[in-house]
């Protein structure tokens, strides 16, 4: 008899677990899927492309409902979960109905935070994370002229380029004065926006929205400095919250995610949790390749591997706007005791930089030319000693130490 | 000079003096490279030139890379300003006669150089001694063999090189003493390698106290203690003496002064073992060369500035010459005492007298008679009647002011005097100092207050002679720049000014030959070795015609001589060579706590001088770059020195810097280090500002082998390097050298002083980079496309500037000597607008050996379409989730999966 495994959401991570599961153990769980989308999984990220019309919906779903069923899990779409009874090991879902399981895995994601100011419930305010946000925007946008994207990090930067796609005219609003300031630094951000600006997108830099205007539709919005600038759509890009409902209920432990060790169990027996719902030491990630960790090893415990252990990951950043690329990862703030590599190449706007501390890779920043972005990303997640190859790490690899050379006998 | 015509012409370069077969080629203005500079010369050995029967060294197959007219002078210039010819000539003319009216004629001196032709040295050695009336005329010859004239004068009554190169092909044992020939000479050095490989039984022996690549021929080679050559030699005159190799019949027949000479060498030096302990040599080494000295009576002693650089240098010079005497072992096939010059034509300027203690064609100032003769046949105005200032005398005049005016034409004493720091200085604060010379920029050339542009080698027309006496014509294969003038035009034209019209009418570089000819054959009768008498008549079209012959040229002897004493007759009042009792003497300077190593100075292969010529062209410059001093293993430990590094070597007078080569051919205690670095060439490596003031009492020839210094590491805070298309000003570097390259000029740079603060080292990087010199003046680049890299707490900057996307300069510090190499940098001055993965790869200073993926596909793991159709094709993959299989594109995020199924339907096609 197969153990009941229930899996509460099949987004990238949910899905991406469950494949690796049957890789691992195929005959070992009769696994249930709910989802509160109203489809399978599908490549999130890939939203972007599609919001710019690069790429079509079909071409980013991974894991449809055929998918499922050819593996024989029971998938039930625009099912969420309302109630779950832990002593009895029962999911309730949205119509009543209940399931049992053996080991249950919460793989909610996150929910966009919609920053609460007046008229943030107008028609006309999105949010960026879902087809359904997708498909209002490429809506307004046959009809509207303006749109504001609040939120100069990566989601906002890429609903901007999607829209601007569409044919709108975008302002950006950010309330710092660096664009992607968790992955930028000054330098980086300015190119960026500099890269950004050529290509028609605006910019309101280090302004707090203080209200968003308008009586049936959205019209406008004000700043806390009391200027106003017009629009017809407002996209609120200014970060995820863990979604942690359905943890709540269970009364998990709960930090700013739920709470989960490095075998991604939570603090109740045959629960676990993985994905951006959770938090690990400390760590709260919103990029998919530390989540597909994760899943990786979340398929090895449940397959027996009590060994398997998942220890945090480095993430790194790129942006898809075509035209424009960007690598980010680590922590590339300066600090006493670290060192910065820094190559600028200002006139073809192209900048990167290392941040060392103890002959390893803290971070590392690149702007206008990632190559090589790769090999120093394994650097910094291998935490290397780059110290024989440091004169020529931040131009990527492939170099030859540098050494004495008699040029004469070169 | 039509197009592919071939002029003969002789080397510009060292003594041996080698025939060329020179073919310009005037190009179109499309083909060449720069609009002022429109030939494209080749050369090659002359066939039949009997001192090089068609080989050329690698200096001089590359003299047709240096003919362009880079950095040449092309104006008169008084105190900085451009001025006409007349004016020029007549301020000089002025001044002269002022200073001569005012002081007398021994207020103004004339520095020449072995460089001149013949003609030149004639007109200028004619118009100081009889018509300014002095004989403050020296020549840079003076640093180069005047201890081996004043030796052949003293042992033979005349300065006269008895042998033929023919003799290095037939004699049985050939020492080189002091002689690296196979850089300095190496056509001479390669003759005898020839000779060597045809005959291996004949013994090569070379005394020196280094181990030099001469050294890679040699059966022996004595690495005697600086300074002992007398020593070694005097031992070798008891040795010889006393063996079956002593020719009494001959010491008797044809010398004098035996006796005194060998009972003082058997006094001091009369044991091999007592020669072996003073030389610091082995008393086996010391008894194989003797032994072969008398087993091998075609003996050919080579002798050059190892001998003659030293205030014993004639007394080693006599040395040597008294071992052939007493074993007859001169003027016959295959021996003889050989001093091999290091300049095209220091033999021409001795033939025209043109030294302060010469008067002229052979004759000196100790007969009245001979002055009585030269001034009758000159029709002098003024004749000089003793022997004037030498030329550490004559700088040292100049210092004192008692030289006030002072014309140095063609050389560069500011680089090549001992005491250097002294002598610019003593020019600086001289009266008028005149400077003719081909270049713009010498440090001679940068103190002078006048400035005449001269013509040089290809463009003048003249004679030369060689070590063996072969007088060869130098020809001219192209025209020089507009206003420059051949040297002994601008002397005659001074002449003219100053009141000698008459005596001074040339018209063309023939009748100054026929004048010079004549004057050697004026009331001769035999009694002078010079004599050329028989060219006295010559047409114009025969003096262009003129093949190499060896002097004398006379009606007795009308097809020149190959070989001098061979009736063992000399030019002493006695008719008799005369033995010099040698004692031999330790260098003025000794070695103390505070300086004790001893400096040796020398030539590398492909440089000559003081770099005008050679360091123009990429390919000389290959070799050796840089200016270096070579220590032994032993003596570098103890100091601190590491190979690579910059080292300081500095004694009372001055300090150098340069770079620290480990050697295991140096001795103990013993550092060399190149003459040739100029202050155009590198900021601290003018060996001479070292070397001691101090001359051999008799021939005036500085000391220039043996200077105490004391050497310690240069605490250089950060090394570094710049390539930049055009020159750039160094008023800002500390340590630099410079090096031409193939289409950019590189500068290995240091310094002492920490790096600035990070805006700083930019602003100050900037500023280098963008400080072009043109010509006279400096002009910066306006541009501000820059490529930065900061590694500040590394201590490593680096920089680089752009025109038009093409690379215009580029600059490199670390922390030390470990930098990428300047190869693929230089050849990316062969591109023009850089591509990304170039310009991205400047500052790395090398080309990525990263694969080059192509468009990134998978941006998740950075896998390119180059690598995934590598994949596709060679793993015979057929869908996305096989390509994720075989090298994981597509197996993170999957975004690229549309791709790689396009790439796939495309491939698979």
């Amino acid at each position: 008899m197969k153990q009941k495994l229930i899996v509460i959401g099949s987004g990238m991570v949910g899905a991406r677990f469950i494949e690796k599961l049957l890789a691992t153990a195929p005959n070992e769980y009769d696994i249930t899927v709910f989802n509160k989308e109203p489809r399978g999984g599908y490549n999130r990220i890939m939203l972007s492309p599609v919001l710019a019309g690069e790429k079509a919906l079909s071409d980013i779903m991974t894991h449809g409902e055929a998918w499922f069923e050819a593996r024989k899990i029971h998938l039930h779409t625009a099912t969420p979960i309302v109630a779950v009874d832990k002593q009895a090991q029962v999911v309730t879902t949205d119509s009543g109905k209940t399931y049992a399981y053996d080991k249950l895995v919460i793989a909610t994601g996150s929910t966009p935070f919609i920053i609460p100011v007046p008229g943030h419930k107008l028609p006309g305010v999105v949010a960026f994370r879902d087809v359904q946000d997708v498909d209002s925007m490429i809506e307004a946008s046959k009809l509207k002229k303006k749109a504001v994207v609040i939120g100069g990090g990566l989601l906002g930067l890429e609903a901007a380029n999607g829209l601007m796609k569409l044919g709108m005219d975008v302002t950006v609003v950010h309330l710092e004065n660096i664009l992607m300031n968790m992955q930028m630094d000054e330098i980086s951000g300015q190119l960026l926006q500099k890269s950004l600006e050529s290509n028609g997108m605006k910019f309101a830099m280090g302004a707090q929205t203080q209200r968003i205007l308008g009586e049936q539709f959205v019209t406008g919005i004000e700043f806390a400095s009391g200027e106003v600038i017009d629009t017809d759509l407002v996209v609120m890009a200014v970060g995820i919250r863990p979604n942690i409902a359905v943890g709540q209920k269970l009364g998990l432990d709960i930090n700013r995610g739920i709470l989960v060790n490095d075998q991604l169990e939570t603090s109740e027996p045959n629960i676990y949790s993985l994905g951006e719902c959770v938090e690990h030491r400390g760590q709260v990630y919103g990029l998919v390749a530390p989540l597909y960790e994760q899943a990786e090893v979340l398929a090895n415990v449940l397959a027996g591997n009590h060994s398997a252990a998942y220890e945090g990951s480095f993430v790194s950043t790129k942006l898809k706007v075509t035209g424009i690329s960007l690598f980010s990862a680590g922590d590339f703030t300066c600090s006493e005791d670290s060192e910065s590599l820094v190559y600028e190449d200002l006139s073809q706007n192209i900048y990167r930089k290392i941040i060392l501390k103890d002959n390893k890779i803290k971070g590392a920043v690149m702007f206008g030319n990632v190559t090589g972005s790769n090999w120093v990303f394994d650097q910094l997640v291998n935490q290397a000693d780059v110290s024989a190859y440091r004169d020529t790490l931040v131009f990527g690899d492939g170099f030859q130490p540098s050494q004495h050379i008699n040029e004469a006998k070169d | 000079m039509s197009n592919n015509e071939t002029i003969q012409t002789t080397c510009p370069y060292c003594g041996v003096g080698c025939g060329m077969d020179v073919s310009p080629k005037k190009q179109t203005k499309a083909q060449s490279p720069s609009a002022s500079f429109p030939y494209e010369v080749k050369v090659v050995g002359t066939a039949e030139h009997p001192a090089n029967f068609g080989k050329l060294c690698v200096k001089g197959s590359s003299a047709g890379e240096t003919v362009d007219f880079d950095g040449r002078m092309f104006e008169p210039q008084v105190n900085g300003k451009v001025v006409s010819w007349d004016t020029a000539l007549g301020v000089v003319a002025d001044k002269f006669s002022k200073v001569i009216k005012e002081h007398g004629a021994d207020a103004v001196a004339f520095y020449v150089s072995g460089q001149f032709l013949t003609e030149d040295y004639y007109v200028a050695n004619k118009l100081i001694k009889g018509f300014i009336g002095t004989a403050n005329i020296d020549t840079n010859s003076r640093l180069c063999m005047a201890s081996a004239v004043v030796g052949y004068k003293r042992a033979f009554g005349s300065d006269t090189v008895p042998c033929s190169y023919e003799d290095l092909d037939v004699a049985d044992m050939v020492t080189f003493v002091g002689s690296n020939a196979a850089w300095a000479h190496p056509i001479v050095y390669q003759r005898i390698a020839a000779a060597k490989r045809a005959r291996p039984e004949m013994k090569i022996v070379v005394v020196d106290p280094r181990k030099t690549a001469t050294c890679d021929l040699a059966d022996l080679h004595l690495a005697l203690k600086p300074g002992s050559d007398a020593v070694l030699y005097n031992g070798l005159l008891s040795y010889l003496a006393a063996s079956s190799a002593y020719n009494s019949d001959y010491v008797n027949q044809f010398t004098e002064g035996f006796d005194a000479a060998l009972a003082k060498a058997n006094d001091l030096q009369g044991s091999v073992q007592a020669t072996a302990e003073q030389c610091e040599l082995s008393i086996e080494d010391v008894q194989q060369f003797f032994d072969w000295s008398v087993e091998n009576h075609k003996m050919v002693s080579l002798y050059s500035q190892g001998v003659n650089q030293s205030s014993s240098g004639v007394d080693k010079s006599n040395a040597i010459i008294n071992c052939h005497l007493a074993t007859g072992r001169i003027g016959q096939e295959g021996m003889g005492p050989f001093s091999i010059t290091g300049q095209p034509n220091a033999m021409g300027g001795r033939e025209v007298g043109g030294l302060a203690n010469q008067l002229a064609a052979h004759m000196d100032f100790a007969k009245p008679e001979s002055i009585d003769l030269v001034s009758r046949f000159w029709q002098a105005e003024s004749m000089a009647t003793e022997n004037g200032l030498k030329a550490i005398d004559m700088f040292d005049a100049v210092a004192s002011k008692k030289i006030k005016a002072i014309w140095i034409m063609n050389t560069n004493p500011v680089v090549s005097m001992p005491n250097a720091n002294a002598v610019k200085k003593a020019l600086e604060d001289c009266e008028m100092v005149v400077v003719s010379d081909c270049m713009q920029h010498t440090d001679t050339t940068d103190v002078a207050d006048i400035l005449l542009p001269a013509l040089t080698w290809g463009e003048t027309d003249g004679s030369v002679t060689n070590s063996d006496r072969t007088i060869s014509r130098q020809r001219q294969f192209m025209k020089g720049p507009d206003n420059a003038k051949a040297d002994w035009w601008l002397l005659a034209e001074v002449a003219k000014k100053m009141g000698f019209a008459e005596q001074f009418n040339y018209q063309n570089v023939a009748d100054i030959f026929r004048e010079h000819a004549a004057l050697s054959g004026f009331e001769n009768d035999g009694k002078r070795d010079f004599d050329i008498s028989l060219l006295d008549h010559i047409s114009d079209k025969e003096y262009d015609d003129l093949a190499p012959f060896q002097w004398p040229l006379t009606a007795k002897a009308p097809k020149g001589t190959k070989r001098m004493f061979s009736d063992g007759h000399f030019f002493t009042p006695s008719g008799k060579a005369q033995f010099i009792a040698i004692t031999p003497r330790e260098p003025v300077h000794a070695t103390s706590a505070d300086y004790p190593f001893i400096l040796n100075t020398g030539r590398v292969r492909d440089q000559w001088h003081t770099m005008t010529r050679t360091a123009k062209t990429a390919k000389l410059m290959a070799n050796t770059d840089e200016s270096y001093v070579l220590i032994h293993e032993d003596d570098a430990s103890k100091q601190g020195l590491k190979e690579g590094q910059l080292a300081k070597l500095y004694n009372t007078l001055g300090e150098i810097v340069v770079r620290i080569r480990i050697d295991a051919g140096q001795r103990r205690g013993s550092l060399f280090v190149p003459i040739h670095w100029t202050a155009q060439y590198a900021s601290h490596a003018r060996v001479d500002v070292l070397v001691q003031p101090v001359g051999d009492p008799l021939s005036g020839q500085p000391e220039s082998k043996h200077s105490p210094v004391a050497i310690k590491p240069y605490a250089a805070k950060w090394y570094g390097f710049i390539l930049s298309r055009e020159p750039i000003q160094t008023d800002e570097l500390d340590y630099w050298v410079k090096v031409k390259g193939k289409q950019f000029y590189r500068y290995e740079i240091a310094s002492e002083m920490a790096l600035a603060a990070p805006d700083n080292i930019a602003s100050w990087a900037k500023s280098i980079l963008t400080s072009v010199e043109f010509g006279l003046e400096t002009k910066p680049l306006n541009d501000d496309d820059y490529v930065e890299y900061q590694d500040i707490s590394g201590g490593r900057y680096r920089c680089a500037l752009l025109k038009n996307g093409k690379l215009q300069a580029i600059l490199f510090i670390a922390p030390s000597i470990e930098l990428p190499p300047r190869s693929w940098l230089g050849s990316v001055f062969a591109q023009n607008e850089l591509d990304a993965k170039t310009r991205l790869n400047l500052l790395a200073g090398q080309a990525s050996g990263a694969k080059d993926e192509g468009k990134i596909i998978c941006s998740c793991f950075g896998i390119g379409i180059n690598t995934i159709v590598e994949a596709i094709h060679k793993d015979k993959l057929t869908t996305p989730e096989e390509i994720g299989v075989a090298i994981k594109a597509g197996t993170n995020c999957g975004s690229c999966i549309p791709d790689l199924s396009a790439i796939l339907a495309t491939e698979l096609k």
